[in-house]
């Protein structure tokens, strides 16, 4: 049981909250409260817009313990239209249709679950843009 | 005296003091279809047919909680409310993902709508959405909150090879009540018919429910939807002919269309909400979604009849007037059609694995 440390993360994760530097405009995820652009203080919670674009992609088959249930699934690393690049799970997406540069949006969905009477851990995810808003 | 008088208006139909409206609506529907040929492949060998052409099916890694958040994106989107200015998130389900642990809570928390709002979980099978749809109502019809968020989401569960594996289906509506100035639907009154008539349960700690066949339909579905439409009809002094659409609970295609015609409503009024055939039976989430999709399609001024069943039993009916704010409000979010017509067909196999049918030993 590890309660303390996903309740702190909830809001990065349910919603991609992050931060904006005051000083250089730059916008932080995960929030970091230190802007690696400028060094100054930045605590400014900012609201990502959830859109983004494939970065790079790799595809598991041999999940870690608590993902079984999801292989094959595909992690990518997903730049956001605000700048940063994140780390996360692909869902509702076939593997043949995974591309570099596929524009996808943040959908928040359930991560994983601490055994049959645990915690359930949801947390954003990625699926592709429908091809009108692409 | 005054307001006790307003309130309880003749034949037991509800009206707020204050007018109310839909500010914002949502809907969600998931990606994954399971056709009904499938079901009968397995348990009839193809020889049973279905009710229905497909079913709404969840992904792994969704859930009422997921599938709340995402209507209630939509409804946000659509609103344009500041979600702090939220004073209550109500889901009603009767498939939350804890059975101690409120749903409402994580939706509030994702939408921001947290800390300074009410937050709850209703239950009443398949009336649960509507139930928090008309507390939300009388929520900001008091005056003591501007808006309110009801929820009616459901992954409903059938034991495999039952008559309700084939339509047990899943979606999730959402609604922002508010006053009826800013609302792009104002509702002209609700009205409620509750009875105990236990047509369909399940126990605690029980995975399926159990339902008593043809008992579910002449004294429980029929009686409770038709005794709340007409009352609320009655009561308006309206009849099916005043309607631009209705909407029925819809447990399957057949029984919402006998409903409709024993009502006075022609085929063509209950084209669009009628979404059973495509989606399945999403239980709290039913006849709301099929309000999504009128709501999609209105035009300034159309009247719309909304009337839920929840088996235990009880229907709540809501005749709603859309107003022209509709045009502008609409597009901001996907349509329920794009979410139904968003859809990847799936085996009775992969079924199974995504439902957790599939016990290992």
């Amino acid at each position: 049981m590890d309660i303390p440390r996903h309740w702190r993360l909830q809001r990065q994760r349910y919603a991609l909250v992050g931060e904006v530097c005051k000083k250089c405009g730059a916008r932080l995820f995960p929030p970091r409260d230190v802007c690696p652009q400028c060094s100054q203080p930045a605590y400014e919670p900012f609201q990502f817009s959830g859109k983004g674009k494939v970065y790079s992609y790799s595809t598991l088959y041999q999940a870690p313990a608590g993902y079984e249930q999801f292989v094959p699934y595909t992690v990518a690393l997903v730049q956001l239209d605000e700048g940063p690049l994140v780390t996360a799970q692909l869902t509702d997406v076939d593997q043949d249709e995974i591309q570099i540069g596929m524009p996808v949006e943040m959908v928040t969905r359930k991560l994983r679950e601490e055994g049959e009477d645990g915690l359930i851990i949801y947390g954003y995810k990625f699926r592709k843009q429908p091809a009108e808003a692409a | 005296m005054r307001m006790l008088e307003e309130s309880h208006t003749e034949r037991g139909n509800f009206k707020p003091i204050r007018e109310v409206g839909i500010v914002g609506y949502g809907a969600y529907v998931p990606r994954y279809r399971l056709p009904g040929t499938e079901v009968d492949r397995v348990w009839t060998d193809g020889r049973g047919g279905s009710p229905i052409k497909e079913k709404a099916v969840p992904g792994p890694d969704e859930d009422t909680a997921t599938m709340s958040i995402e209507a209630a994106r939509n409804a946000l989107a659509r609103a344009r409310v500041n979600p702090t200015e939220i004073r209550a998130v109500w889901v009603g389900s009767e498939s939350h993902p804890y059975a101690v642990k409120p749903t409402s809570t994580i939706v509030a928390e994702a939408i921001g709508a947290v800390p300074n709002t009410l937050a709850a979980d209703w239950e009443f099978a398949c009336k649960a959405g509507t139930e928090a749809f008309q507390a939300a109502m009388a929520l900001v019809g008091s005056g003591m909150a501007d808006y309110a968020l009801a929820i009616g989401a459901d992954t409903a569960q059938g034991r495999p090879g039952d008559a309700l594996e084939y339509t047990a289906g899943a979606a999730s509506t959402a609604f922002i009540l508010g006053p009826a100035e800013e609302a792009l639907a104002t509702i002209e009154a609700s009205c409620s018919y509750v009875t105990d008539t236990p047509d369909f349960f399940r126990r605690p700690y029980q995975h399926y429910p159990q339902h008593g066949h043809r008992f579910t339909g002449e004294p429980a579905y029929f009686k409770h939807i038709l005794a709340a439409a007409r009352q609320l009809l009655e009561s308006l002094g309206a009849d099916a002919g005043d309607y631009a659409a209705a909407v029925f609970h819809q447990p399957n295609p057949k029984f919402p269309e006998q409903a409709a015609r024993a009502l006075g409503f022609k085929p063509e009024q209950t084209r669009i909400g009628l979404l059973c055939p495509v989606v399945g039976n999403a239980y709290a989430s039913s006849a709301l979604l099929g309000l999504t999709a009128i709501l999609d399609e209105a035009q300034p001024g159309d009247r719309v009849l909304l009337v839920s069943y929840g088996s235990g039993a009880g229907s709540d009916a809501i005749s709603l007037r859309v107003t022209d704010k509709i045009d502008e409000c609409r597009d901001r979010a996907p349509r329920t059609r794009a979410y139904i017509e968003r859809r990847k067909p799936i085996d009775y196999g992969i079924y199974v694995r995504y439902r957790q049918k599939l016990h290992m030993h």
